[in-house]
C-alpha cells in the first residue's frame, strides 16, 4: 500500500510541488523568524555582557525610567569609597549618554533610526568576568575638550580618519560638538555594537558635556579581586552604599538590560510569526484542495485497492502518507528558505541601523523542531479530511464509469460555516469592545474563526455570485462564457476553497487599508484641530535633543514664542505611562486645549492635565493627586484640568519633569511666528541656523502632518508586502486548482477542440473561470475586510482614532487587481489546455 | 467528391518501434454517401478517419476535404475547418456534461459565432426525436439519447462531412439501431455525407459502401452491403491472413 502511495507521489510531482510551496513559505517564515530572533538575542546578550562591570552601582530610580534619560548621578566620592570595599580590585565611574549622534562625512546621521548614539568617558575599567571593555586600540586616548575617540565600526562607516574633525550632535547643553578624532576604540576580546555608535571623551570632558561639569558619574563599576564572586562583592558593596544608591551584580544588570531591550523588540517576532500563521492558514486551504482533487482523480484506483482487499484504514493511511512526505519535503525546503529569510531580515534591519553582522546566525534546536512540527502538522491536518473521504469510496466504484466522490451536503457546510462565523464575530467583538485580558488573542482567534467559517460556508454562499458571473459571461462571451461559467459552478467546494485562500489575504489587506487611511485622517484632524503653531522643530530620528536648539530658535527674528515639548515615562500605580511636559505660559499659543473641567490657571509646578478618556476610564476628578514614580522618587501631581484633545493623556509642566530628575532634553519645539512675519522666511532662517545638525528638522504645519502620517504609511506598506506573500500562495492555489481541473477535463477539452473550439477560445475559457474564482475571493475578502476594518476602527475610537474612513478607491483597485490576478493565474493552465493534443485528449481516460 | 486521400501514409515511432498504421491508402469518399470503414483492430481504420477529419497529420500523402488540401494547414485553420465543415460523433463521452442537450447541440455554431438556421434546427431536432429532452443535462439522458444528441450536434452546422467513430460501440443493440437508422436517414433525407468507422457488421448493413482495411492498406470494398455479405468478406479476410 505504501509503495502504491509512493508511486502516486512521484507521478504527481508538479501538483505536489505547488501545494508544497505554501508549506515552504509558511515554514520559511517560522524558521526565519526563529533564527533571526535567536541571533538577535545572542548578539544583544553579548553586548550587554560587555557593558557591565562585576558589580554595577547606580542611583535608585535610574533603572525604572528606562526609556528616558535622568539627571540622577553617582558622586565621585562614592566611587572613591567603592574602591576600598573588601574584595574590590578597583572602582571606576562611568559617564554615559544615549543621545550623542555621529554625523558622517556625508552629512548623514550614522545608524539612522533605532541604534543608539552612545557617549562615554574613556576609562580602562574591565567589564564583568575580566573581559576587557571598549578601549582605544589605534591612535591614542582623547585628552581635553577638543578630542574624541570613536569605535572602529563607526569610523569605517562614517569614512573618518585619525586627525579629522568629527561632527557630533548632542542632547546635552551644547547641541553641536566638533572635536578632533585622535583614537579608534574596539573590543580587544571581540564584541560588536550592533550598529550603535560610541564616542569617547576623557572623564572631565564627558562630565562637562553630559553631567553639567560636576564630579559625578552616571554609574560605577566595581571590579572584583581574583577569586571574589560577583555576589560576594555586591554584598560587600551594598554594606557601604549610602542611601539612594543600589548595587547589582554584573550578570543581573546585563540580564535586566537585555530583557528590557528584547521585550522592546519582541513585536518583531510576533509580527513575523503572525504572518507565518497567515501563510500556513492560506496554505492549508491549498493542501485541502489539492488532496481532495488528487483523491477524486484517483478514486477508481483507490476503489480498486479496496476491491483487492485493502481496508479503509489502509486507504486513509496511504493518503496521509503522501501528505506526510509532502509536509516533510515542504518543511525541509522551508527551513532552507528560512535561513535565507533570516539573512534577508538581518540585512533589512542593518539598513535601519541595527547591524548584527558581528554575530553569526544562531540555529537553535527549537528552529527545526518548530519548522518540522508546524509543516507536518498543517499538512497532515489539511490532508485528513480528503483522506477520510477517500476511505468512503466503495469498492464497487472501481467498476463504475463515473465515480462520484462521497460529499457532505452543502446545507451542512452552510450551517457549520455560519455558526463558526457567528462565534468568530462574537469572539472578535469581545476582544475589541469588552474589557478582557489578552484582547489580541480574542480578536485574532475571532477573525480566524470568522474567516474559516466564511470559507466553510462559501460553497453555498458563493453560488449566487457564480450564477451571476455565468450569466454575465454568457452575455459577453457567448458559449465560451457559458462553458467557463458552468465550469466554475461545477464543483462549488473546489471553487470556493480556492477563492477562500484569496479571501484571507484580501480581508487583511482591506482591514489594514481601512485602518491606515483612518489613522492618517485622524492624525490630520488632530493636528488641524489642536495645533495652532506655525512651525515644528523636531528630531528626525525621534530622540530628544539639546535645549540649546530652543534658545537658538527663540533668538531668530520673526519668532514670537517657542514651546518645548518633552516626553517622559513614569510608573503610575505600577503601570508605565507617557507624560508630556510643556511650558504652561506659551501652551495656549500653540495648542488649542478645550478643558471640560478645571482651568489652566493653576497649571504650574507639580500639576497635571489629564485627557477626557483617561479621566473617564480611571474616574479621575479635578483636585485629585496622582503619585508617579519619577527617577528622583515618588512625586504627587495634582489634577488641575481635564482636556478633550486626542493626545497627551498626561500633560504636565516642564518644571515637574526636571524636578523629578528627567534630563532637560526637548522632544519637539512648537513655534509661533510674529504677526506679520512670513512663515516661509522664518522657516528658511531656522533651517540655516540648524544646518550643521542634520538630525534637527524644521517643518511647517503641513509638512508636520505629513511627517506624522509617514510612519503609518510605512507600517501599512510593510504589512502589505508581507500579505503579498499570502496572496502569492493563494494565486498558486488558483493555478493549482485550474491545472488539476484541466487534467480532469482532458477528454472534454479534446471534444471541444474536435468540434471547433480554437486555442484562443480554449485559453479564454480557462481564464474566465480563473477570473470568476479570483473575483469571488476578492469580493468575499473585501466584504469581510470592510466588516473587520469598521469594527476595528470603532473599537479604537477611545484611543483617539476618531475618524473611520473607507478607502473606496483602493477597494475598487483591489477588485480590479483580482481580475488581473485571475488572468495571470490562468496563464499556465490555459496554455496547457490550449496545447493539449486533440487526439490524445479524446482518447484520455 | 466530399473527401479524398491520396497515397496516405502514417508512421508512428521510429526504428524498431516503427508502426505503419497507414501504408499508401488512396480513397475517394463520395458526397451524399454513407461510407463505413471496417477492419480488425490495428488495421488503421481509426487513423484513416483521424487524418481525414483533420485531427491527425499524415506522415506522407495528401488529404482533400472538398478542394482543400489539409496537409499544409496550421492549427488555427484546421480548427476552423473542423468547426465549419466537419461534424463528429465519438464512441463515448460525446457531450459536455455542464451543458444541456440543446446547448450541446448548438455548441459548434455558437463557438463559430453563427446563428442557427431555425428551420433546419427544428428539422434536426425532430429527426433525432429529442424535443422533450432539450433541457436535460447529459447525465439525465440514456446512452442512446446522448448519442442522438451528438448526432444532432454533428448535423446542425450542416457540415460537408460527418465522421462517426464507432458510434454504437457503447450502446445496447436497440439504442445502436436507433442511432444507425438516424444516420441512415440523414444521408437519405438531407444528403449528408457520413464516414463511419466500425467493426460491427450490423452497423455496416446501414451504409451505402463498406471499405475494408487490413494492415494499413485497402483490402477491397462492398457496395450496398448486407450484413451477410460483410460477414462473409470479413471471414474471407481472416482466412487470407
Amino acid at each position: 500500500m505504501l509503495r502504491a502511495a509512493w508511486k502516486s507521489l512521484l507521478g504527481r510531482k508538479l501538483r505536489l510541488f505547488m501545494s508544497t510551496f505554501a508549506i515552504v513559505l509558511g515554514v520559511a517564515f517560522v524558521g526565519g523568524t526563529l533564527i533571526f530572533t535567536d541571533t538577535l538575542n545572542k548578539s544583544f546578550v553579548a553586548i550587554f555582557d560587555n557593558s557591565v562591570g562585576d558589580v554595577v552601582v547606580r542611583p535608585v530610580g535610574a533603572g525604572d525610567a528606562d526609556g528616558t534619560a535622568t539627571t540622577l548621578t553617582v558622586p565621585g566620592e562614592v566611587v572613591d569609597e567603592l574602591a576600598k570595599v573588601p574584595g574590590a580590585a578597583r572602582a571606576d565611574g562611568n559617564v554615559a549618554t544615549f543621545s550623542l549622534f555621529v554625523i558622517g562625512s556625508n552629512n548623514r546621521v550614522l545608524g539612522g533610526q533605532g541604534a543608539p548614539g552612545i557617549g562615554v568617558n574613556d576609562n580602562d575599567a574591565p567589564a564583568a568576568h575580566g573581559i576587557k571593555g571598549l578601549q582605544v586600540v589605534k591612535g591614542r586616548d582623547p585628552r581635553g575638550k577638543d578630542e574624541v575617540a570613536l569605535d572602529a565600526a563607526t569610523v569605517r562607516r562614517a569614512k573618518y580618519h585619525l586627525g579629522d574633525t568629527v561632527r557630533l550632535v548632542s542632547a546635552g547643553r551644547r547641541a553641536l560638538l566638533q572635536p578632533k578624532l585622535v583614537g579608534i576604540a574596539d573590543y580587544p576580546d571581540g564584541g560588536s555594537l550592533n550598529g550603535a555608535t560610541v564616542s569617547m571623551f576623557d572623564t572631565a570632558t564627558a562630565q562637562s558635556l553630559f553631567l553639567d561639569g560636576k564630579d559625578v558619574f552616571t554609574n560605577a563599576w566595581v571590579t572584583a579581586k581574583p577569586g571574589v564572586s560577583q555576589q560576594d562583592l555586591r554584598d560587600q558593596v551594598a554594606k557601604v552604599l549610602p542611601k539612594g544608591f543600589e548595587a547589582l551584580t554584573g550578570d543581573k544588570a546585563a540580564d535586566e538590560s537585555a530583557s528590557q531591550l528584547l521585550k522592546a523588540i519582541s513585536f518583531i517576532t510576533i509580527f513575523l510569526l503572525v504572518f507565518a500563521g497567515i501563510a500556513l492558514v492560506v496554505g492549508s486551504f491549498l493542501i485541502v484542495n489539492t488532496f481532495s482533487m488528487l483523491v477524486a482523480q484517483r478514486s477508481r484506483e483507490l476503489a480498486l485497492f479496496r476491491a483487492l482487499g485493502a481496508s479503509r484504514k489502509q486507504v486513509t493511511r496511504s493518503v496521509l502518507f503522501e501528505a506526510f512526505v509532502v509536509g516533510l519535503v515542504g518543511s525541509s525546503l522551508g527551513l532552507g528558505l528560512g535561513v535565507l529569510l533570516a539573512i534577508g531580515i538581518r540585512a533589512l534591519f542593518a539598513s535601519f541601523g541595527l547591524d548584527l553582522s558581528g554575530t553569526g546566525l544562531v540555529f537553535g534546536w527549537r528552529t527545526p523542531a518548530a519548522a518540522y512540527g508546524v509543516g507536518l502538522v498543517v499538512t497532515m491536518v489539511a490532508a485528513y479530511l480528503p483522506a477520510r473521504r477517500s476511505s468512503l469510496i466503495p469498492p464497487i466504484a472501481a467498476l463504475r464509469d463515473d465515480v462520484a466522490m462521497p460529499e457532505s451536503s452543502l446545507h451542512r457546510r452552510l450551517l457549520v460555516g455560519t455558526l463558526m462565523m457567528l462565534v468568530g464575530v462574537a469572539a472578535g467583538a469581545v476582544g475589541l469592545f469588552a474589557d478582557v485580558p489578552k484582547q489580541g488573542y480574542w480578536v485574532g482567534a475571532g477573525a480566524l474563526l470568522a474567516m474559516l467559517g466564511m470559507a466553510a460556508a462559501s460553497p453555498a454562499t458563493s453560488r449566487p455570485f457564480l450564477v451571476f458571473a455565468a450569466t454575465a459571461y454568457r452575455r459577453v462571451f457567448g458559449s465560451i462564457g457559458v462553458l467557463a461559467g458552468q465550469n466554475s459552478l461545477r464543483n462549488p467546494r473546489r471553487t470556493a476553497a480556492t477563492a477562500s485562500a484569496l479571501m484571507i489575504g484580501l480581508t487583511l489587506v482591506t482591514t489594514m487599508s481601512i485602518a491606515g487611511t483612518s489613522a492618517k485622517a485622524s492624525v490630520d484632524r488632530t493636528i488641524e484641530r489642536t495645533f495652532l503653531g506655525d512651525i515644528v522643530i523636531s528630531n528626525a530620528i525621534g530622540q530628544g535633543f539639546s535645549p540649546e536648539i530652543a534658545e537658538t530658535a527663540s533668538r531668530q527674528p520673526g519668532v514670537e514664542s517657542v514651546t518645548r515639548l518633552r516626553y517622559a515615562e513614569a510608573k503610575l500605580k505600577g503601570d508605565r505611562k507617557f507624560l508630556t511636559g510643556v511650558d504652561p505660559a506659551t501652551l495656549p499659543q500653540v495648542i488649542r486645549l478645550q478643558l471640560t473641567a478645571g482651568s489652566l490657571t493653576g497649571f504650574t509646578g507639580n500639576t497635571v492635565l489629564v485627557s477626557k478618556k483617561v479621566a473617564a476610564d480611571e474616574g479621575y476628578k479635578v483636585g485629585q493627586e496622582l503619585t508617579f514614580r519619577f527617577p528622583k522618587g515618588p512625586t504627587k501631581l495634582r489634577i488641575v484640568g481635564i482636556h478633550d484633545a486626542e493626545f497627551a493623556n498626561y500633560l504636565t509642566t516642564l518644571d515637574a519633569l526636571s524636578q523629578g530628575g528627567y534630563k532637560p532634553e526637548d522632544s519637539s519645539l512648537l513655534l509661533k511666528v510674529d504677526r506679520g512675519a512670513n512663515t516661509a522666511d522664518v522657516k528658511a532662517a531656522l533651517e540655516k541656523a540648524t544646518e550643521k545638525l542634520p538630525i534637527i528638522t524644521v517643518k511647517d504645519q503641513r509638512e508636520y502632518a505629513a511627517e506624522q502620517r509617514a510612519p503609518i504609511d510605512r507600517l501599512v506598506l510593510m504589512i502589505y508586502a508581507l500579505l503579498g506573500l499570502a496572496l502569492v500562495i493563494a494565486v498558486l492555489g488558483v493555478v493549482n486548482t485550474l491545472g488539476l481541473s484541466v487534467i480532469e477535463r482532458t477528454r472534454e477539452i479534446g471534444l471541444l477542440r474536435a468540434i471547433g473550439v480554437d486555442r484562443r477560445q480554449m485559453r479564454r475559457m480557462v481564464s474566465l473561470e480563473s477570473v470568476a474564482i479570483a473575483v469571488l475571493g476578492a469580493l468575499m475578502g473585501i466584504g469581510m475586510g470592510l466588516v473587520f476594518g469598521v469594527a476595528l476602527m470603532a473599537s479604537l475610537r477611545d484611543e483617539g482614532l476618531e475618524v473611520t474612513r473607507i478607502p473606496w478607491v483602493n477597494l475598487v483597485v483591489y477588485l480590479l487587481a483580482s481580475v488581473v490576478i485571475g488572468l495571470l493565474a490562468a496563464r499556465l493552465p490555459a496554455r496547457r489546455a490550449a496545447r493539449l493534443d486533440v487526439l490524445e485528449a479524446i482518447g484520455a481516460e | 467528391m466530399a473527401a479524398r486521400v491520396v497515397d496516405l501514409t502514417k508512421v508512428y515511432g521510429t526504428g524498431m518501434a516503427e508502426v505503419r498504421a497507414l501504408d499508401g491508402v488512396t480513397l475517394d469518399i463520395g458526397a451524399g454517401e454513407f461510407t463505413a470503414v471496417m477492419g480488425p483492430s490495428g488495421s488503421g481504420k481509426s487513423t484513416l478517419m483521424h487524418c481525414c477529419a483533420a485531427l491527425d497529420t499524415p506522415t506522407a500523402g495528401e488529404v482533400y476535404l472538398g478542394d482543400t488540401e489539409i496537409g499544409g494547414l496550421d492549427d488555427k485553420r484546421l480548427t476552423r475547418l473542423r468547426r465549419e465543415r466537419i461534424g463528429f460523433v465519438f464512441q463515448s463521452f460525446n457531450l459536455i456534461p455542464t451543458l444541456t442537450a440543446e446547448e450541446n447541440i448548438l455548441l459548434p455554431l455558437s463557438i463559430a459565432g453563427r446563428r442557427p438556421d431555425r428551420e433546419w434546427y427544428d428539422t434536426v431536432i425532430d429527426t433525432v426525436s429529442l424535443r422533450d429532452r432539450l433541457r436535460h443535462r447529459p447525465n439525465q439522458l440514456s446512452g442512446g439519447q446522448q448519442q442522438r444528441v451528438a448526432v444532432a450536434r454533428a448535423l446542425v452546422s450542416r457540415p460537408a462531412i460527418v465522421f462517426a467513430d464507432e458510434p454504437t460501440g457503447n450502446l445496447d443493440s436497440r439504442s445502436g439501431a436507433e442511432v444507425l437508422a438516424l444516420l441512415r436517414r440523414s444521408v437519405a433525407e438531407f444528403g449528408q455525407t457520413i464516414v463511419m468507422v466500425s467493426h460491427d457488421p450490423v452497423a455496416a448493413g446501414y451504409t451505402d459502401r463498406v471499405v475494408f482495411l487490413a494492415d494499413g492498406r485497402l483490402a477491397g470494398e462492398l457496395r450496398e452491403p448486407t450484413r451477410e455479405a460483410v460477414l462473409e468478406r470479413m471471414a474471407a479476410q481472416e482466412a487470407g491472413r
